[in-house]
């Protein structure tokens, strides 16, 4: 553990590069989630434009992806295929799992708990460094011979195993796996990091129940991701296997390029259900810190207690709980016995309830409040709008009988997009422009931030929400062009709309990037505490230094949510804050 | 095209301005409290979530007039109208919810954004608020769970009941269908990848297509030997060609099994009679089918939007679905005043490079019509005699010294 205040040698390396302080290790995060995050953005845009206007050049795609993807400006479909997983892979794992997670979580967990820094500094610089080798492996790859990972973000093999099958599962496919065995590395150092760290280094005071919801959130999400990445481990590496050695875990009676197959008795359904044992976790992996993240924004700028904390908390962890037991939902249609699909449709539709509780929850908050509208209060009600936006279509998807019709087409895309994508990706923004004061020691504009917000939300909903429509029709998703069939012939200017929401929502995002760069070096100073915030980051001087507070550690006395407590001058009282005689703490 | 670049077009200078704007304001930000939150703008923001509430719902409704008529296309088959059914259910429940939570959300933000003159209530839970709407959700959830249980036994039990429907065998590879009647006796003969060739794509088993394997097989594992013998030793060339003699031999010896397995011990039958049908799938109105899915290569899926019917097609497993549709295509053409409409098949599950245009058309036509074009395909035995008529003759002469 880094000890105290003592000032020590510093070169270049060890304060940017191989530094094992927290908060310089959560802006590493920070700033490789959003370089990988802008090339995931990108290729979205280039999918899109195939999905407009199919089969017509342009030069852009052309620019980008060179005359043997887009010869003559018209992308190829191995290329759109190919597009596509990576963007998911880059969206889904980099951005939202070590974006996400790895810049707040580290950032926040030492802050907000009063340690001086992870258990383990070195092992956080691991995680750091295993997972900047995983997006430098991911990047290679995208300039292979043979083209990236084509077989969708969840690699279902035959097709991901058998570079007869699809170009992209040659060498592209090895350097995705690869990179996976690097990132799932990585999560697992960070998470049990993170575990020990709330477990063992919180400040005198900080008991569980006065722990803020965000650290919550994250430290159940780190148990998530140490309980299912391995998993998803294990299926990759059997993956390796049959892709390189010959074995046959998930291959048999495969007939392909004029060729039988060897492989014999595997079965490509193991490989689903040991994806979607990871999978459906990882979806809360990324949700559970948003809900954190938003919890405490929301509670803030409200000036208000979070209402119902412990049920808050309660839901965190029965939505922790029950993901373990719903993978089967992803499923239904792979000829799963009806009665398995029974039991999945049950236990995906109790996971509806603790959800139901928390928006209830977040609206009740604002309430009676007092809402500032700061940039990141904007995002966070973004957020309980996606959240609720997407988590009703879960339900229809959670009816075994009703997946049949929706089951992988445009619907499903709407749905996750929303209630994950869009309200994760809401969050996060959120976070940065709440943490940026504390991360730089600067504050970002204001203006330009309420105009990043707008553009991008409604290009968000602009672009998802009439996806509902397309997969209720039946279009399928991965597909190069929908003109195929006549019947989709209606959906053509619905199409165009969607691909204009993506340019314009993707333009949007270099406002941000402008105001995130430019203040870094030209913001105004930040106040020690710009939010009138309760928690302890904010008691932190705004110059970061080793050990995070220079004398003693804070000592806390009370939750997280006394804002416009009765009886007290200011609309918030600091976690340090003894209580008064006869002042009750947290929620009663 | 032009809608791209007028788009780009419209943003870029939208961003241009923004950007002039914000060194203007850069300037103006080091010496004003921008910082301190200021009654005016932050009402003005409480306004903009309104106006943005209602325009979510009137894209809502507008999305729902226009495109909502292909939502859906009128479900043609007898569980098609229950399913259709839980989805109305569902509807009415998550809309209610949708729009009420949606309301609140934008009247609390409407009401209560900051003033400099008063506090938030302290307030921070309410057992009782808390426990109702816990109980709620889990009662309408309760209801969706039934419903929808009802619903998926009624779907799937369709799969054991059905003794007299017709078998039909869906096949895909990368990227067509094939449809496999069971002939007369409507029943699927038994198939294998290790059968497969050109002359036979199924690798469906009989006498001839056993002896045209073996040939092939044997002529390929004499040529392998060959190679063998001009090898150089103990090289990476040899040891790829022992692997495959190897393989050729398990063939063999997989094909000799097969044989045994329905001659002798009588599990499934020859497909002598089979037949089979590219491009269209032709099916009797009003009688149960059960379709039987597997594929040669990738996972691929069958979605019949119309039939509300969806199965994968896994390689080296066979997957089932049963339905019985009601409406036949003539009728359809009517219903819809399209006289192109189609029923149609399509792939849903990504498997490769042409995954997009991986379709077939599905034909329903009453009983008789049906059985008047059943009765003009050939049978698989028939189309094996066409392309290798060598085999027949060595047959019939077989037959004929018995
Ligand atoms: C009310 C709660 C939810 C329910 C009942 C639910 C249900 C489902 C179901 C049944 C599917 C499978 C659909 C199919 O493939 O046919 C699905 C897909 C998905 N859900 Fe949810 N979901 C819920 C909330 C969430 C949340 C909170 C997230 C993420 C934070 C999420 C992320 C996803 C993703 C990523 C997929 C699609 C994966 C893929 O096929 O590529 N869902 N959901
Ligand atoms: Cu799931
Ligand atoms: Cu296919």
């Amino acid at each position: 553990m880094a000890s105290g205040t003592a000032v020590h040698q510093e070169n270049f390396f060890t304060k940017y590069l191989f530094s094992q302080d927290h908060k310089m290790i959560a802006k590493q995060f920070l700033l490789t989630g959003m370089f990988m995050a802008t090339i995931g953005m990108i290729m979205s845009v280039l999918f899109r434009i195939q999905l407009a206007w199919p089969g017509e050049g342009f030069a852009v795609l052309n620019f980008f992806l060179g005359d043997k993807w887009a010869p003559g400006g018209v992308l190829d479909p191995n290329m759109y295929l190919a597009l596509g997983t990576i963007h998911g892979t880059i969206m889904v794992f980099f951005l939202l799992t070590a974006g996400l997670s790895g810049t707040f979580a580290n950032l926040l967990i030492p802050l907000q708990i009063g340690a001086r820094d992870m258990a383990s500094g070195f092992m956080n610089m691991l995680s750091y460094w295993f997972f900047f080798i995983s997006s430098v492996i991911m990047v290679a790859s995208l300039f292979v011979e043979s083209g990236p990972a084509s077989a969708g973000w969840t690699v279902y093999p035959p097709l991901s195993a058998l570079p007869q099958a699809i170009p992209g599962s040659g060498m592209g496919m090895t350097l995705w796996l690869v990179s996976m065995v690097f990132f799932i590395a990585s999560s697992l150092i960070g998470g049990l990091n993170y575990i020990v760290t709330v477990i063992n280094l919180r400040t005198k005071g900080m008991t569980m129940t006065r722990l803020p919801l965000t650290i919550w959130a994250l430290f159940v999400t780190a148990i998530l991701g140490l309980l299912s990445f391995p998993v998803l481990f294990s299926a990759a590496l059997l993956l390796l296997f049959d892709r390189s050695f010959g074995t046959s875990f998930y291959l048999s009676d495969i007939y392909v390029a004029g060729e039988a197959l060897e492989y014999s008795g595997g079965s490509p359904i193991l490989y689903e259900h040991l994806f979607w044992f990871l999978g459906h976790p990882e979806v809360y992996i990324i949700l559970l810190p948003a809900l954190g993240l938003t919890s405490e924004i929301i509670s803030n700028n409200s000036r208000k207690p979070i209402f119902g904390y412990r049920a808050m908390v309660g839901s965190i962890l029965a939505i922790g709980f029950l993901s373990f037991i719903v993978w089967g939902h992803h499923m239904f249609v792979t000829g799963m016995d009806p009665f398995l699909g029974s039991v999945f449709t049950f236990t995906t539709l109790l996971i509806a309830i603790p959800s139901a509780v928390k928006v209830f929850n977040y609206i009740t908050t604002l309430w009676k409040a007092n809402i500032r509208f700061t940039p990141a209060m904007m995002f966070s009600i973004g957020m309980v709008s996606t959240f609720i936006s997407g988590g009703l279509t879960g339900i229809i998807l959670a009816d075994a009988a009703l997946d049949i019709t929706v089951h992988d087409t445009y619907f499903v895309v709407a749905h996750f997009h929303i209630v994950m994508g869009f309200s994760a990706v809401n969050a996060m923004f959120a976070g940065v422009y709440h943490w940026y004061p504390k991360m730089f020691g600067r504050m970002m504009n204001l203006r330009l931030g309420y105009i990043h917000f707008w553009l991008t939300f409604i290009a968000g909903y602009g672009v998802f929400f009439p996806m509902h429509f397309l997969g209720l029709a039946g279009v399928p998703r991965r597909y190069y062009t929908n003109s195929e069939f006549p019947l989709f012939d209606g959906f053509v200017d619905m199409n165009v709309m969607m691909t204009v929401f993506a340019i314009v929502g993707s333009i949007a995002q270099f406002i941000f990037f402008f105001n995130f760069f430019y203040s870094m070096k030209r913001g105004p100073k930040a106040p020690q505490n710009p939010w009138k915030s309760n928690t302890l980051e904010w008691t932190t001087p705004v110059e970061h230094i080793h050990g995070n507070w220079p004398g003693a550690l804070p000592e806390v006395h009370r939750w997280a949510y006394d804002y416009s407590k009765p009886g007290k001058e200011d609309d918030y009282v600091a976690q340090t804050v003894p209580l008064e005689d006869g002042e009750t703490d947290g929620e009663h | 095209m032009s809608y791209l670049l007028l788009a780009i077009a419209v943003v870029v200078v939208f961003l241009i301005i923004q950007l002039i704007r914000v060194f203007e304001l850069t300037g103006k930000l080091r010496n004003s409290d921008e910082y301190s939150i200021k009654e005016g703008p932050n009402r003005n923001r409480a306004l903009g979530w309104a106006l943005f509430g209602i325009g979510y719902f009137v894209f809502f409704i507008w999305l729902a007039v226009k495109y909502g008529p292909m939502m859906l296309p009128e479900a043609a088959s007898a569980h098609g109208e229950s399913i259709d059914l839980l989805f109305d259910i569902n509807w009415v429940i998550l809309i209610t919810a949708f729009v009420i939570t949606h309301i609140v959300l934008f009247y609390f933000v409407n009401v209560y954004y900051w003033r400099a003159n008063r506090k938030a209530d302290f307030i921070t839970h309410n057992n009782k608020l808390e426990l109702v709407w816990t109980v709620v959700p889990a009662i309408a959830l309760a209801v969706i769970v039934i419903y929808g249980l009802r619903t998926w036994n009624e779907v799937t039990g369709d799969m054991t009941a059905s003794d007299d429907a017709i078998k039909i065998e869906l096949y895909a590879k990368q990227f067509d269908w094939t449809a496999r009647y069971g002939g007369n006796d409507n029943n699927l003969g038994v198939a294998n990848f290790n059968f497969i060739n050109t002359s036979n794509p199924l690798g469906l088993i009989n006498k001839s297509s056993i002896a045209i394997r073996l040939d092939e097989l044997k002529a390929e594992l004499n040529e392998l030997e060959e190679d063998l013998t001009k090898a150089p030793k103990d090289g990476k060339k040899e040891r790829a060609i022992k692997r495959k003699i190897q393989h050729r031999k398990d063939q063999v010896a997989a094909i000799y099994a097969m044989k045994r397995n329905i001659e002798v011990n009588g599990n499934g039958a020859y497909a002598d009679d089979d037949k089979l049908v590219k491009l269209e799938l032709h099916i009797p109105v009003n009688k149960p089918v059960n379709i039987q899915m597997r594929s040669q290569d990738v996972i691929h899926s069958a979605l019949m939007p119309h039939f509300r019917a969806q199965m994968n097609c896994v390689p080296g497993m066979v997957t089932n679905f049963n339905f019985t549709p009601t409406i036949t295509t003539e009728e359809m053409k009517k219903k819809t005043g399209n006289p192109d409409f189609e029923y149609i098949l399509l792939c849903n599950k990504i498997c490769g490079t042409a995954h997009y245009n991986m379709q077939m058309n599905i034909i329903v036509e009453p009983e008789e019509e049906y059985l008047a074009w059943y009765g003009e395909q050939k049978t698989f035995n028939d189309a094996l005699m066409a392309a290798h008529p060598e085999y027949f003759e060595d047959n019939l002469a077989d037959n004929q010294s018995k």
